[in-house]
């Protein structure tokens, strides 16, 4: 039998408004523990709700990136279940009416497809617990920290259909998000301070027209290596029990990073009778058209739209990928580049190469943060292309231009870094060589080619690299009369 | 209209240790009064629109500026916690015993 | 010479026959008197008090005058948060608990130079008509001391009725300000829903309560409810347009008024013959100070007992959730969360709101969700259409605010039904979300005091008013008997 999976994913996305969703507390939770918070986020008696106007425009348009529609009179509702992480023991999140329903998202690369969105709703956080006690373990744990910090930071829960078939169709559509919530600005959009966070509905079901099977959600995978892992896992632990006559539970399994697998029944799960009810604290929104064009009009060019845009300047599309893909800047810095000259394909491979290793070693952490522009690397470019530097000089000057050394020219004449393409002088480095190493040249002229590397090799190291050697390649065969 | 109530679950639901004695006093109260109440289910409502809010209003939000002044000092809210580590509310643990 | 009323008490003050400190003092001294009996108070800032009564004085003599509240100690419903000051609901979960912020209506007397004297008893959580459901103990009627103040603001109209504050703060979702009022002998006023912030009032049910004045005269609770109401940005269901101040139209008379007699609101049926009387009294005065009558049927509002016992507990289930001994008030310790949760909850919560927190919970369930809650807010909307066909034909709508005058103690407490039909005429004005006052009228053949209810439709506040203010001058019933220290206080317990 071929078995097949059935995946949705519900995504969390922080929101990096100033405020928090409901009170006017920093929406920032790096701070000393239980400092960012006032009577609203942490529960008190009397305290009420007060919606944060830019998270609504924020989640308007995630959803209009996303191809959804917008609710006419959207409706905050409770969702009561009692934590000790949720001060009020009710969630403020969204129920019947969410914000937007029904968009899409295309997911390209080796699995593609168009997976469908089914809701995008506006929540709020809850705040942190940390286990104590115990092997660190929250089953172990002999008593709970709790920091509110987090608490009512908000939220946008955006919610597939299940359409994704793959555990790597699940990596790339959480990636394809991920992009498009960074390219909209809305979200730092960070997997590993979980400012975006996947969880995962799976089901595994006996071919495309058989009926849905039981479905698991898993929890906890903070990288997209690890929720590919985790998808993958929790299918074949599906496939393996069906295949062999047995029956899937209904339940929430944790990812365990270490061991590779999915644990469930440890953690004592809340009711799932939420009891929803409109938040009678709060009025229905009312989303008319005009907000919704004037959030369209804010919508920046979305990574699908820009990938095209890179393929027809001329890039291959792996490599359109990387730039859209890679850190904003970068791809700033390739499209000024581009702007001031330089060649498109040349400009996008030293963007994604060599301008990313030279920041590394330099220990910058991004473009935006180095003396590096999009005129300087075409000069830089330009000058390789003419022949005044070679690739590896290149590399140097690159470097003392991230170092705020100068400009390209700047660094290569202060370095010392600039190509011997005067023939007259390259000419007399060449005789004196063949003059030293007789024996060599004699073998060359009678046919042994490959010594033309040997020459050029003695060449460079004389003139610590700053030959073109390609001239110093042409000379010597003249001289050997090849 | 007769009407089932598994109290037991409604008390679990809304985290209320009751004994037995009380679960039972408790049911039959609210059976009681839902059932009285229960009139209300012969009202004809069709097409009715819910009332949430007395008043017709909408869109009232807050615009996105952190209000310092509405902030609280730690200390002062925890020192109304039963207990507390450090800067941490401290509660027995999430999960149930094995 | 001992004041009563904010009016006279303020005139007093500017014309330099009273202080601040003198009318402090007064309140503290009548307190000590009776406090005892009647236990108003839950928490009474003597020093405080006396503080900023000083603090007053001194800013009048500096020129620098507040307006007609500056200098008034008033009493506040113990729902209703207090910086620094003990704030419990009368309950057991919240017994010690001292908030970091003021409610947006305490800040807005403070500034108005009001001086909250303390704070009053009230049924845990504000669920109950009658004061006993405190978990700190009764408070009795200052009438008779045998009989209930009836609730839930019971301990604030105890307080004014009895010369322990000259105003007073409640809060009503079903009838708790209104129905205290009429029991003893006060005026008692509900605004419209969204006319006062609730940011700072211990919710019970969200979409109904309201903190509204309780006075010895109409005029003084007019004061009160303009000090305290207005757009608040903290509380998102608070009105945002303006309203007519609601002293406005005081004076304004009954001339041409159309007046609509709602004898049946609610489906009352069992209205005891001295309040009949006494409000058929007062109608046919009305009518001849110009008043035009007619009888209304609100038929809908005879659903509107079931409708509230279905909303008022659903939302309050959600609204005592956050109790959970996590984060402040009374922990049970426990193994896990939930056992210290559920047994904190179960001990910190008297058995009216055990009841009505699993009735809520029940009521929202999955499979009832729509048979009960769903189905009652649309009966709302019915209720709403009710009045407002009554609204086409009339200015207000009028009705006995209780049925019954004050019921002895432990007369309801094993019924709770029986306890819940006391709020079927006020109970209709909350669903709908319009203003309503108790004003006295009489008393009954047991000398116990006879409340009438004027309604007006949603932001017609002055209109009420005039209207209360004027039924308040026909009846002319000397509401400070109880204060009168000459009077003493009456009944069996000691």
């Amino acid at each position: 039998m071929t078995w097949e999976a059935v995946i949705g994913l519900e995504t969390h996305v922080e929101l990096s408004t100033a405020s928090k969703m409901f009170c006017g507390c920093p929406a920032r939770f790096d701070a000393e523990p239980n400092t960012n918070i006032c009577p609203v986020c942490l529960g008190l008696p009397g305290a009420l709700p007060v919606p944060n106007r830019e998270a609504i425009n924020r989640i308007m348009q995630i959803g209009l990136a996303l191809n959804c529609s917008v609710t006419r009179r959207p409706v905050f509702h409770r969702k009561n279940y009692f934590y000790a992480d949720l001060p009020k023991n009710y969630q403020i999140s969204q129920f019947d009416l969410p914000v937007c329903v029904d968009g899409y998202l295309e997911v390209g690369g080796d699995h593609p497809g168009r997976i469908r969105i089914e809701r995008v709703h506006q929540e709020e956080d809850t705040g942190k617990s940390t286990h104590r006690g115990g092997d660190g373990r929250i089953s172990a744990a002999e008593y709970s920290l709790l920091d509110f910090n987090r608490s009512g930071v908000p939220l946008v829960e955006i919610v597939t259909r299940p359409d994704i078939r793959s555990a790597a169709q699940a990596r790339a559509y959480a990636q394809e998000l991920r992009l498009l919530v960074e390219a909209l600005g809305v979200s730092d959009a960070r997997l590993e301070e979980g400012s975006i966070r996947f969880d995962a509905n799976v089901s595994v079901r006996a071919g495309p027209r058989a009926p849905l099977g039981t479905k698991v959600e898993i929890k906890n995978m903070n990288s997209f290596r690890s929720l590919e892992r985790a998808v993958s896992y929790e299918i074949e632990r599906q496939t393996a029990r069906l295949s062999s006559g047995q029956r899937i539970v209904m339940e929430t399994r944790h990812w365990d990073e270490e061991a590779g697998v999915t644990r469930g029944g440890r953690i004592k799960e809340g009711s799932s009778d939420y009891r929803y009810f409109p938040d009678p604290d709060l009025v229905p929104m009312e989303l008319d058209r005009d907000w919704e064009d004037g959030m369209a009009a804010l919508l920046p060019e979305l990574p699908s739209v820009r990938r095209v845009r890179y393929e027809e300047m001329g890039i291959d599309a792996a490599q359109a990928a990387n730039l859209v893909g890679a850190e904003a800047g970068l791809a700033q810095l390739f499209e000024d580049a581009v702007e001031a000259g330089a060649g498109a394909p040349q400009a996008a491979n030293w963007a994604t190469g060599e301008v990313v290793a030279s920041l590394r070693k330099a220990g910058i952490p991004s473009v935006g943060g180095s003396s590096l522009t999009g005129s300087s690397l075409a000069e830089l470019l330009g000058m390789i292309r003419q022949g005044t530097l070679s690739g590896s000089a290149a590399r140097e000057v690159l470097a003392g231009v991230i170092a705020g050394e100068g400009s390209p020219a700047e660094v290569a004449a202060g370095r010392d870094l600039l190509q011997i393409s005067d023939t007259g002088l390259l000419e007399s480095v060449v005789d004196e060589l063949i003059a030293a190493n007789p024996d060599e040249f004699a073998r060359l002229k009678d046919g042994e080619r490959k010594l033309v590397g040997f020459f050029v090799g003695q060449v460079m190291r004389n003139t610590r690299g700053k030959a073109d050697p390609k001239l110093a390649g042409t000379l010597i065969t003249e001289r050997a009369g090849l | 209209m007769a009407i089932e109530i598994d109290i037991s679950h409604v008390a679990r639901l809304a985290r209320l240790e009751l004994s037995d004695r009380q679960l039972d006093t408790y049911g039959r109260q609210c059976r009681e009064l839902l059932e009285h109440v229960a009139r209300i289910q012969a009202v004809d409502t069709e097409g009715v629109e819910p009332t949430s809010h007395p008043l017709p209003m909408t869109n009232r939000f807050r615009e996105d500026r952190i209000t310092p002044e509405t902030v609280l000092g730690h200390e002062e809210v925890l020192a109304q916690a039963p207990d507390t580590e450090g800067p941490f509310f401290r509660v027995p643990p999430a999960i149930e015993e094995a | 010479m001992a004041f009563t009323t904010i009016v006279g008490a303020a005139r007093a003050l500017r014309d330099g026959s009273v202080t601040s400190v003198g009318l402090a003092e007064q309140v503290l001294q009548r307190t000590s008197m009776v406090e005892a009996q009647l236990h108003a108070y839950l928490t009474l800032d003597s020093d405080g008090l006396m503080e900023a009564a000083a603090r007053a004085d001194e800013e009048l003599a500096a020129g620098s005058d507040r307006g007609p509240l500056h200098g008034i100690p008033i009493a506040v419903k113990d729902n209703m948060t207090t910086r620094h000051m003990e704030t419990t609901a009368g309950s057991r979960i919240l017994s010690g608990y001292v908030p970091p912020y003021d409610a947006t209506a305490i800040r807005r007397l403070r500034d108005a130079g009001a001086l909250i004297a303390g704070k009053t008893n009230l049924d845990e959580f504000a669920m109950g008509s009658s004061t006993e459901n405190s978990a700190f103990g009764p408070t009795r009627n200052p009438w008779n001391t045998d009989r209930v103040p009836g609730g839930s603001s019971g301990g604030s109209a105890a307080a004014v009725a009895a010369g322990m504050a000259l105003g007073g703060l409640g809060s009503d979702t079903g009838g708790s300000i209104r129905q205290p009022a009429s029991l003893c002998g006060v005026v008692g006023a509900k605004p419209t829903y969204g006319a006062v912030s609730r940011y700072g009032l211990i919710a019970f049910a969200s979409s109904l309560d309201q903190i509204g004045p309780i006075a010895h005269r109409v005029e003084d609770a007019a004061l009160l409810l303009d000090a305290i109401s207005g757009h608040d940005p903290l509380d998102s269901t608070s009105y945002p347009g303006g309203i007519e101040p609601s002293g406005a139209r005081l004076g304004g008379g009954l001339d041409g008024v159309r007046v609509g007699v709602a004898r049946r609101l609610g489906g009352a049926d069992a209205v005891e013959p001295d309040v009949e009387a006494a409000f058929d009294r007062a109608l046919a005065a009305m009518e001849g100070a110009g008043a035009v009558t007619l009888e209304v049927d609100l038929p809908s509002t005879e659903q509107g007992l079931s409708a509230y016992y279905l909303i008022a507990p659903a939302e309050c289930s959600a609204n005592l959730a956050r109790f959970d001994g996590v984060r402040y008030g009374l922990r049970v310790d426990g193994a896990t969360t939930e056992q210290m949760m559920s047994r904190s909850r179960a001990d910190g919560f008297g058995p009216e709101v055990t009841r009505r927190v699993l009735l809520g919970t029940f009521a929202l369930s999955a499979g009832y969700h729509e048979a009960f809650y769903g189905q009652a807010q649309k009966v709302r909307t019915l209720i709403r259409e009710d009045f407002a066909r009554a609204y086409r034909q009339c200015d207000v709508l009028v009705s006995p605010t209780s049925a019954t005058t004050a019921f002895p103690l432990g007369d309801r407490t094993e019924d709770p039904l029986s306890m819940y039909v006391s709020d079927v005429f006020t109970i209709p004005s909350n669903l709908a979300g319009h203003p309503a006052i108790s004003v006295p009228v009489g008393l009954d053949r047991h000398d116990l005091p006879i409340g009438f209810q004027v309604m007006a439709p949603a932001l017609e506040e002055a209109v009420m008013f005039q209207v209360a203010a004027a039924v308040e001058s026909l009846a002319g019933f000397d509401t400070t008997v109880p204060f009168d220290p000459s009077y003493g206080l009456r009944g069996g317990v000691r």
